[in-house]
């Protein structure tokens, strides 16, 4: 290699990016081929693009446990946080791509572009596990936010998916333009975005913490502050919330259960790596903020949630009311805390998006029995939708042999063990609040007789078996979830 | 012979049969029918296994099994039972069957109904049996959502406002008590759930203690239910279905009394202490104030309702009075009640199946017309006032002696109650059987019907063998029983202290 005097070439090391390069391609792949192939095969090269390009990284992603390193000069960190939420990322993409195939078909929307946004946005999503930098941290944002936007829109003949669509995007660049000014207000205190020294000496938020005097440290706190505001928008958190009830409500059920399950691990894996691994010796500055968040999260999705007359506004409330659960995890600010946070993410991902599957499957076409009293004696006309229905709500509700019960005892649990008991009882009262609009679900499966038509429902076998799967996954790690946590607690953060 | 791990196979055979249950075509009702009957039946049979080798003078824990479960987290599957346990499991497996042919003539949803039933009952069966914090709080929900959906589905004109209360002051408590589980995890050296080794080794201070105790008990309150949070019961009670109404009467409300006497007093024995009175005051309020709302009620289910909130303050207050005779009595008293007020619920069940009204203004004389109904009635009110002779005098008697011995003037409240007792039941039995019958429909109606009887015969003579030879049950209480009742009332011996004791040969 012919090498110019004086340069040396950067270390480059793709192992760290492997999944989010190998989503991308297939992406790109899939753009290709379609345009090639158009109607000949059934639309079946879509899918099966798509799951092969998942396959992949979930792949490249196991290659590299295990592996702690840091990488592209300080902007991504390879470590068992960001495999572990790659795997998961990964994991939810394969389940939306086969639910969605059976809907976009019903539907009469599918097309290449909606399987390569998936694929862009969960590229984006597993980015933001492993930035290290808050550049990096802000790029894989826009990348899955801006994918996203689309899908949200996706049911382009309906208005109501175009609103939703288009509310998310002008909160989502608001809330955007929050996070850039943090990050300049760090950059601007500490000279750096790095998070850890990429190698020994360089500058990162970590050394400049441990060299500089709690006094000196006014503007990157507020800069903190400033980056939660913008992360709170992804993951839904009080008082950053606003868009989440709209954009549930339109977008198509397959990809609101994407963006429940996927933004929430995304926009949680990017706070924990940094308030729980970078900025933790600013925890007393940033916990309190957390933790008002947090309680205010709680209490206000699960008590909006109770009012709500559709299903799927009501679960964009219970999945801001998860974000107050989660965040109990994070102030914990302990290895159990973010264990119990990866494992809550994961199950309640498979859950929820379990849950609208279920919605996508049963509310006929263009979504039009969405709300409450379209379930009327669902058990009897579809037993195991509306039992699979009950497992989910039960699981999202935290009772006991399903996955959502062990999250947030995990997460419950590493609250109380850093002395965070009244943050636990807030938890566990919002629960309760909780649980009513969920049994508010099973008294209309259960016990009221339909009174309208018989409502059409979508067709298909993927739809089925995806929340086949989500039900049996929901059901086993609620029984034995000994090897999910393990991995999750062997899931660390690996800091330079 | 007691190789075999009977406890454990009794406690999954009815959710196993449930299991199998799904399988059988919606349309062969008799099939089900006679499919949850034999399961429930194989539970008994298995439960028997239970009692018969159950030593009698050990206080301990005796019959389980114990294997691992989720290891890191200290959880495991850990079961066993003491002679506390012991009648709370056989009360479930006996009452079980005899729900299940209470309810033989449900004709709508009848396999998502037995499955349920079935499934309550496993989830009952392991409350009583673990001994592993994790385990229950599993199984302590778990029984939740099958009743929820019983009286949901099959109960009477107001059964959705009555599920919905009954599940959410459930789950209120419960949930409270899931935060003081996981801080009693955290507060010992090497976290774990497992009951006998937390037991061994936690001790909080005092304000702690307090604070834990709280949340335990009001799980446990609401359960059992002790006045202010009796709400629920009523409603509940009244709208669910017959078998419903002998399960939650018969068994869920003894899960309630069961924690306290399992979990909160012996974990928490100080601060169960300092609270006595204040429980006490509770129980007798609750005894006073039963009987007398249940004097007022025109709905003769609810009127069985509220009577069990009067018999369970006896109970609450016998277990918290710190005398042998009054736990022991308490505890056979949950028992007692258990046999009557299920009894009465089936009554009043085939009462309804006859005349479709709980009214009591809606009967009147059927003394006449259903002469062997009307004579079980009396017998069944006349057990569960405490007449001598039959069981419901044992149970009380024995917790009034309890509470002279060491609260004599509580006494006085208490023993009023049995005379309210009395008014309420004879007065009941008084309108609705006794003197003419002045509506035509009451002078037509069907007497017990063979099913009715096998049902109830097995209550009749429990009721009589407990009234006059109470000895088997009491030998095997007193053990367990007098643990308990030490700790209470001293509190439990500091680890240090109760090492150093065990290594003496």
């Amino acid at each position: 290699m012919i090498v110019a005097a004086g340069f040396t070439a950067p270390h480059v090391e793709l192992a760290g990016i492997g999944p989010e390069v190998a989503l991308v391609v297939a992406g790109l792949v899939l753009l290709v081929v379609d345009a090639l192939v158009g109607d000949r095969w059934g639309g079946w090269h879509l899918p099966v693009l798509a799951t092969a390009g998942f396959a992949a990284a979930i792949v490249l992603a196991v290659g590299v446990w295990g592996q702690n390193d840091i990488q592209f000069s300080g902007m991504i960190a390879t470590d068992g946080f960001a495999v572990f939420s790659k795997i998961v990322l990964a994991t939810f993409g394969v389940l939306t791509v086969w639910l969605a195939r059976d809907y976009l078909t019903a539907e009469g929307i599918e097309e290449g572009e909606f399987y390569a946004l998936l694929t862009f946005a969960v590229a984006g999503m597993m980015l933001m596990a492993s930035a290290a930098d808050l550049i990096v941290v802000f790029l894989a944002l826009e990348m899955f936010s801006l994918a996203l936007y689309v899908l949200v829109g996706f049911r382009r003949r309906s208005r109501a998916s175009q609103e939703s669509a288009l509310k998310y995007f002008l909160l989502g660049a608001f809330s955007s333009a929050f996070f850039l000014l943090g990050i300049a207000l760090c950059y601007g205190a500490t000279g750096t975005t790095n998070f850890y020294p990429a190698t020994q000496g360089d500058p990162s938020l970590l050394t400049y913490l441990a060299s500089t005097a709690p006094e000196h440290l006014g503007l990157l706190v507020i800069g903190t502050g400033l980056l939660i505001v913008g992360l709170g928008f992804k993951i839904a958190a009080v008082p950053f919330h606003m868009w989440t009830p709209d954009a549930y409500q339109g977008a198509p059920s397959p990809v609101t259960g994407f963006m429940a399950a996927g933004s929430k691990l995304a926009g949680f894996a990017a706070l924990l790596r940094l308030l729980d691994a970078t900025l933790f010796s600013l925890r007393t500055d940033w916990r309190p903020l957390l933790i008002a968040v947090a309680v205010a999260t709680m209490i206000i999705g699960s008590v909006l949630a109770v009012v709500q007359e559709d299903v799927k506004r009501m679960l964009a409330y219970s999945s801001i009311a998860h974000a107050g659960f989660v965040l109990t995890g994070v102030i914990a600010t302990s290895d159990p805390g973010v264990a119990g946070a990866l494992f809550y993410l994961a199950t309640y991902g498979i859950t929820v998006l379990g849950a609208f599957a279920v919605i996508a499957v049963i509310s006929g076409r263009e979504e039009r029995y969405v709300r409450l009293t379209d379930m009327k004696g669902l058990f009897y006309e579809r037993p195991a939708m509306a039992g699979a229905l009950t497992l989910f709500l039960l699981s999202l509700a935290g009772v006991p042999v399903t996955s959502g019960f062990v999250g947030k005892l995990l997460v419950f649990g590493a609250a109380i063990q850093s002395g965070y008991t009244a943050l636990v009882v807030v938890g566990v009262l919002t629960s309760a609040i909780a649980a009513f609009f969920y049994l508010r679900v099973l008294v209309v499966m259960y016990m009221q007789e339909r009174d309208g038509e018989v409502e059409v429902s979508r067709g298909g076998w993927f739809g089925p078996a995806v929340i086949g799967l989500a039900a049996a996954t929901t059901i086993v790690l609620g029984l034995y979830w000994g090897p999910l946590i393990d991995l999750a607690e062997k899931a660390r953060f690996f800091t330079g | 012979m007691s190789d075999v791990p009977f406890l454990d196979i009794t406690i999954f055979v009815p959710l196993a049969g449930a299991l199998l249950l799904a399988f059988i075509p919606t349309q062969r009702s008799t099939w089900i029918r006679y499919g949850a009957l034999a399961v429930s039946l194989i539970a008994f049979v298995t439960s028997l296994g239970v009692l018969l080798n159950f030593e009698t003078s050990n206080a301990g824990f005796q019959l389980g099994s114990t294997a691992s479960w989720i290891p890191q987290w200290g959880i495991s599957y850990a079961t066993g039972v003491d002679g506390i346990s012991l009648w709370m499991v056989m009360l479930t497996t006996f009452l079980m069957p005899l729900g299940i042919l209470a309810s033989w003539s449900i004709e709508k949803r009848l396999k998502p109904y037995f499955i349920f039933l079935l499934a309550l009952e496993t989830g009952m069966l392991g409350v009583f049996s673990s001994l592993d914090l994790f385990l229950f709080y599993v199984f302590w929900e778990a029984t939740l959502v099958p009743m929820y959906l019983l009286i949901g589905m099959w109960g009477y004109e107001r059964r959705i406002y009555a599920a919905m209360k009954f599940f959410l002051f459930t789950l209120v408590g419960s949930l409270l008590m899931l935060a003081a589980i996981l801080y009693v995890y955290f507060s010992v050296q090497n976290p774990t759930f497992n009951y006998q080794t937390l037991l061994a080794q936690v001790h909080f201070d005092a304000g702690v203690q307090r604070w834990l105790f709280l949340a335990f008990f009001a799980s446990f309150a609401v359960k059992v239910p002790l006045v202010p949070l009796h709400t629920w019961l009523p409603d509940a009670h009244t709208e669910a279905p017959t078998a419903g109404s002998v399960m939650l009467a018969g068994v869920l409300l003894k899960m309630g009394v069961y924690g306290l006497i399992r979990f909160a007093i012996p974990l928490f024995p100080n601060a169960a202490r300092e609270f006595v009175p204040w429980i006490m005051a509770l129980a007798i309020i609750g005894i006073v104030y039963g009987a007398v709302v249940a004097i007022m009620q025109r709905d003769l289910k609810r009127l069985v309702a509220y009577s069990s909130v009067a018999h369970l303050g006896f109970v609450v207050l016998g277990v918290f009075v710190g005398s042998i005779q009054g736990m022991s009595g308490g505890i056979l008293q949950m028992v007692n009640h258990g046999l009557s007020t299920g009894a009465l619920f089936m009554l009043v069940g085939a009462l309804y199946d006859r005349r479709h009204t709980r009214r009591i203004a809606d009967f009147g004389g059927l003394a006449k017309s259903v002469p062997i109904l009307s004579g079980v009635f009396l017998f069944v009110a006349l057990s569960s006032l405490g007449l001598p002779g039959l069981n419901g005098f044992v149970g009380e008697f024995l917790v009034l002696l309890g509470t002279f011995l060491s609260y004599r003037w509580w006494v006085i409240p208490a023993a009023f109650g049995i005379v309210l007792a009395a008014i309420y039941l004879l007065w009941a039995y008084q309108r609705v059987f006794q003197g003419e019958p002045d509506l035509e429909a009451n002078r037509t109606l069907p007497d017990l019907r063979v099913r009715e009887m096998i049902m109830l015969a097995p209550l009749v003579a429990l009721i009589v063998f407990i009234g006059v030879y109470p000895k088997p049950f009491l030998d095997r209480i007193e053990p367990a029983a007098q643990r308990v009742v030490t700790v209470l009332n001293q509190g439990r011996p500091t680890p240090e202290l109760q090492s150093s004791a065990e290594t003496q040969p």
